[in-house]
């Protein structure tokens, strides 16, 4: 086979040509750092935006329409085309490999998956360039957002509809693969707490994005057709939408959160070289976790006027999931007790992480007193406590994963000095930005405040929190510069240079494209700890070498998200002229045309055989 | 060099004095310095909340410092293997059941308080007050007393008030931080609150529901006077004759010019209106929620009123189409309604 040959040196057209039609789970898996580390440091530059206004009472750095267009987007990508998309990438690099699989199950829905979410960040962007992105905050709370005039809040609702579709694909696929590709003998109960929290938020995702879908359907409706869903002047009512948005918002922290738990868990049982402690506790307390988590989306609507009954009962089942999430770090802390404690980048971002986080899982407990939320909420307070766990929680397992398996996806390690360089400025900077919200919310500072005026001691809390933000700018600076520097000059390293315990340390790094050559026969939970120990190199194959069945790569994924891109486009614009029509019908075209042909055309995918394979092991 | 040090220590602990004292925010906004009734339940929830919390942070980071103190690899232990634990059953169900314990605690006095703060009983035998949100300004209507007034709510002190609220547009959420939390202010239903505020003052209101451009400006205050105050009030109020003939010759002109270009918005008097009511303009805290109530910023924001509050409904206003308010009318203008002073009892009386 001439693809198994190692080519040297490719053209740039080529390897452009390999990475849009790939279906290789590892190569989508760097087409999503990719892109959704692009959109991190965009809604970061957007974040220093925000506080540069903030630094001083009523600064005039950007108008108040610019600064709602600001916030409306940085929450948006940050939660949408950031975090989500770098979950997803850590899933794809990490998952099959961890199962001893040799790619998802649906690898064609993975490459498409990945293009929808693509195309639909590109989407919601689109704004900012015709001159308005949405502004009615990441929220989109009607009836704002449906009389929000311009096109940004319908860029918002059609670019997270074509992404939103991307993702539950990704989630289906994950729930298939982790039920169906396990290796030989890898039992749920055997399977890495990773593999674990990436499939019951795979399983999160398939019952939260519909609700979002729906009620994104319902706000096209409102905004281009016509109709009146969340119209109270037409028999409408705006509250439906709050129950919409946080019937998917609220599991979403969770989906986000809990292959976050997976990854610290991965990195403590490795660096304290020890087994995790209390395993089938934290499976249980991250299937519950999952479970509650869509018992309590009203906690984010105490102040909507419910009542006292669904505010008391909403907040009761929300100080619940403290329980199994103090249950996960208590785990953690006994992981390390007793262990031999190795600390570098990637175990510094996870210890950072145990106090972090704990600190915004007691501040949740705290939002979650709905009596005591009438003043936290919408306040200072609130955009303090969720960065506490969506960055404490989530962006902090995004950099202890990156400097963790980048050597498994890339075969070099990121620079230690450097990496430890970023820790220290991002986690100093973001407790200077983040702790004292706290106060200035309680000190009366409402968030999605364009300006706050002078004497009203707000001064000095704000220009504090505006010079942690620079801190953890130049941390994300200095890691995308060891991210360069490693590429350019860094060592390559072997298959397992952690020392580590699951099975996608058993392979070489970067992996074969293939993944697994004979599938690993698993005999225990840290299936390659097991074989260690035991005094064996490697994990013991469960079949003879043999042919393997790989997918064809395809095209038909990235043209279909543009036709979905397209089409979009004439739906926004029919707004003003029938005309622009057409393009929905260009688009759905092109998007329904390429589904026909991947459902005429058979694509048997080929075998690469098992005399290739033998050969390729002697050379 | 030691001198260096010495500054550096001084400025830190000077700033860290600051911090302190600063601490609590400014005391009729802060949510820490409860004046109401609403604060102060809230205040006592989220003490007992955090009082718990800290415990357990104490716990979480007492294991957390020790565990790495003693546990870190040690220099040539690199190769150490430890003991692989799987787990233990009886810590899983002591870290399990306390928390659960813990919990119970904040529980049971966020529940009662929750029924507590949403207590209706009193409503018919207390003042109600009517309350519209909208982009961005308040609007009060005190329907027993048949009184319509904007931007300054007035209450008496130690009393029930229920607030009866609802919006005409977009979603508004009414907070006075240091009398009571919050309440949304929605287009679809009537949401009620009540408010007891403990000491007389004027405070600080804000919308906290993202409501557009100048949501960050959509400020109002409460004022609370006593009991005798407050019905003099409602008496100057009711009373308020809007053909009323001011004194000088500018304010008069400016009663022409206003009820050519603003009256088919605004008020003088109980009627409704569709703008701000402006019976007591004169005796205003603030012009438009935010500016300061001079002669100076009236006439800017009648003149100019995009630069002042981004996107507020003024901008439509057929007068500043036709551009047919000059500045000197606007002086004029301003003059009459600086001179509409309802009743004797003004936010001064509040002390």
């Amino acid at each position: 086979m001439s693809t198994m040959v190692a080519t040297n040196k490719r053209s740039f057209g080529s390897v452009l040509w390999d990475y849009l039609t790939t279906v290789d789970h590892k190569k989508i898996a760097i087409l999503y750092l990719v892109a959704g580390g692009f959109f991190f440091i965009v809604g970061g530059l957007e974040a220093m935006a925000i506080r540069w206004q903030l630094v001083t009472p009523m600064n005039d750095f950007v108008s108040a329409g610019l600064y709602n267009e600001l916030i409306t987007m940085h929450g948006t990508k940050m939660i949408f085309l950031a975090a989500m998309p770098l979950i997803f990438a850590f899933m794809n690099a990490v998952v099959p490999l961890q199962i001893g699989a040799r790619d998802v199950a649906f690898p064609f829905l993975n490459s498409l998956g990945f293009w929808l979410f693509l195309f639909g960040g590109i989407m919601l962007n689109v704004g900012w360039i015709t001159g308005g992105a949405a502004d009615a905050g990441w929220t989109a709370y009607a009836p704002l957002s449906t009389t929000s005039p311009g096109e940004g809040v319908d860029y918002y609702v059609l670019g997270l509809q074509i992404s939103g579709a991307g993702t539950l694909i990704g989630g289906i696929n994950f729930l298939v693969t982790i039920v169906n590709m396990r290796a030989p003998g890898m039992t749920y109960m055997r399977m890495p707490l990773f593999t674990w929290t990436a499939f019951v938020a795979s399983a999160l995702i398939l019952f939260a994005f519909p609700a979002l879908t729906v009620g994104l359907f319902l706000m096209m409706f409102d905004r281009l057709f016509g109709s009146g869903f969340f119209d109270p002047n037409m028999g409408g009512n705006s509250v439906i939408w709050q129950h919409l948005f946080w019937i998917f918002g609220h599991p979403e922290v969770y989906i986000l959160a809990l292959p976050a738990f997976g990854i610290f868990s991965e990195i403590i049982a490795t660096f304290s070289r020890k087994r995790l402690f209390g395993y089938s506790a934290m499976v249980f307390a991250t299937v519950l976790i999952g479970f509650l988590g869509f018992m309590v989306w009203a906690h984010h609507m105490f102040t909507v006027g419910m009542g006292p009954a669904a505010n008391s009962i909403f907040a009761v089942a929300t100080m619940a999931i403290a329980i199994p999430t103090g249950i996960k770090i208590f785990n953690w802390l006994f992981t390390l007790w007793g262990g031999n404690i190795q600390i570098n980048t990637a175990m510094l971002w996870s210890l950072g992480f145990i106090p972090t986080f704990t600190l915004g899982g007691m501040t949740g407990v705290m939002v979650a007193a709905a009596s005591a939320d009438y003043q936290f909420h919408d306040s200072y307070f609130v955009v303090a406590h969720f960065h506490y766990v969506i960055v404490g929680g989530v962006v902090f397992a995004l950099f202890a994963a990156t400097h963790y398996w980048w050597p498994k996806m890339f075969g070099k390690i990121l620079n230690e000095t450097l990496g430890k360089i970023t820790f220290w400025f991002f986690f100093i900077g973001f407790h200077m930005t983040f702790f004292i919200q706290h106060f200035l919310g309680l000190m009366g500072m409402p968030r999605r405040y364009w300006v706050y005026k002078e004497g009203q001691g707000l001064d000095l809390g704000n220009a504090i929190s505006t010079a942690g933000a620079f801190l953890m700018a130049i941390g994300t600076i200095v890691l995308l510069y060891n991210v360069i520097i490693t590429s350019v000059k860094g060592e390559k390293v072997g298959g397992d240079p952690w020392g580590a315990r699951t099975l996608e340390w058993a392979i070489p790094s970067p992996p074969p494209f293939y993944n697994f050559k004979q599938l690993p026969l698993v005999r225990g939970l840290d299936p390659l700890w097991i074989e260690k120990t035991e005094g064996r190199d490697g994990m013991t194959p469960a079949e003879p070498i043999g042919d393997i069945h790989m997918p064809n790569n395809s095209f038909l994924p990235f043209i279909m998200s543009l036709g979905f891109f397209i089409a979009g486009f004439g739906f926004i614009y029919q707004k003003y002229d029938l005309a622009w029509l057409s393009l929905v019908f260009i688009g759905m075209g092109i998007a329904l045309g390429s589904m026909l042909m991947r459902s005429v055309k058979d694509d048997l995918g080929y075998h690469i055989h098992k005399e290739d394979l033998v050969k390729e092991a002697k050379e | 060099m030691k001198d260096w040090m010495g500054k550096i220590r001084t400025l830190s602990l000077f700033s860290l004095m600051v911090l302190l004292l600063s601490a609590c925010g400014r005391d009729n906004l802060t949510a820490l310095v409860p004046k109401g009734y609403g604060a102060e339940e809230s205040l006592r929830i989220i003490i007992i909340t955090i009082t718990v919390m800290i415990v357990v942070f104490i716990v979480v980071m007492a294991i957390f410092v020790f565990v790495l103190l003693k546990y870190r690899q040690k220099k040539g232990q690199e190769n150490m293997v430890p003991k692989q634990t799987e787990g233990n059953k009886t810590l899983e169900i002591v870290w399990t059941v306390i928390p659960i314990l813990l919990l119970i605690v904040i529980a049971i006095p966020t529940v009662a308080t929750t029924y507590d703060l949403a207590d209706e009983s009193a409503k018919e035998d207390s003042l109600n007050i009517n309350v519209t949100g909208e982009q961005f300004w308040w609007h009060f209507e005190y329907p027993g007393e048949e009184i319509q007034t904007s931007q300054d709510l007035y209450i008496p002190v130690g009393q029930k008030v229920y607030l009866n609220m609802m919006s005409t547009d977009v979603i508004h959420s009414f907070w006075v931080p240091s009398i009571s939390g919050k309440m949304d202010v929605n287009p679809d239903n009537e949401n009620t609150m009540y408010i007891e505020a403990y000491e007389e003052g004027v405070y600080w209101g804000q919308c906290a529901e993202f409501c557009g451009d100048s949501h960050s400006l959509m400020d109002f205050r409460i004022v609370v006077v006593s009991q005798e105050e407050y019905d003099q009030w409602v008496t100057d109020m009711q009373n308020v004759d809007p053909d009323a003939v001011p004194e000088s010759t500018t304010a008069q002109e400016g009663k022409a010019l206003f009820e050519q270009s603003c009256i088919s918005c605004h008020a003088v008097g109980n009627t409704p209106s569709v703008g701000p009511n402006l019976s007591n303009f004169g005796d205003r805290t603030m012009i438009a929620g935010v500016l300061e109530h001079s002669e100076e910023e009236l006439v800017e924001w009648i003149l100019n009123p995009a630069s002042k509050k981004p996107g507020n409904g003024m901008l439509d206003a057929p007068y500043l189409q036709d551009k047919s308010v000059s500045q000197e009318d606007a002086e004029k203008i301003a003059d009459y309604l600086l001179q509409l002073k309802a009743s004797e009892i003004t936010p001064d009386s509040a002390k």
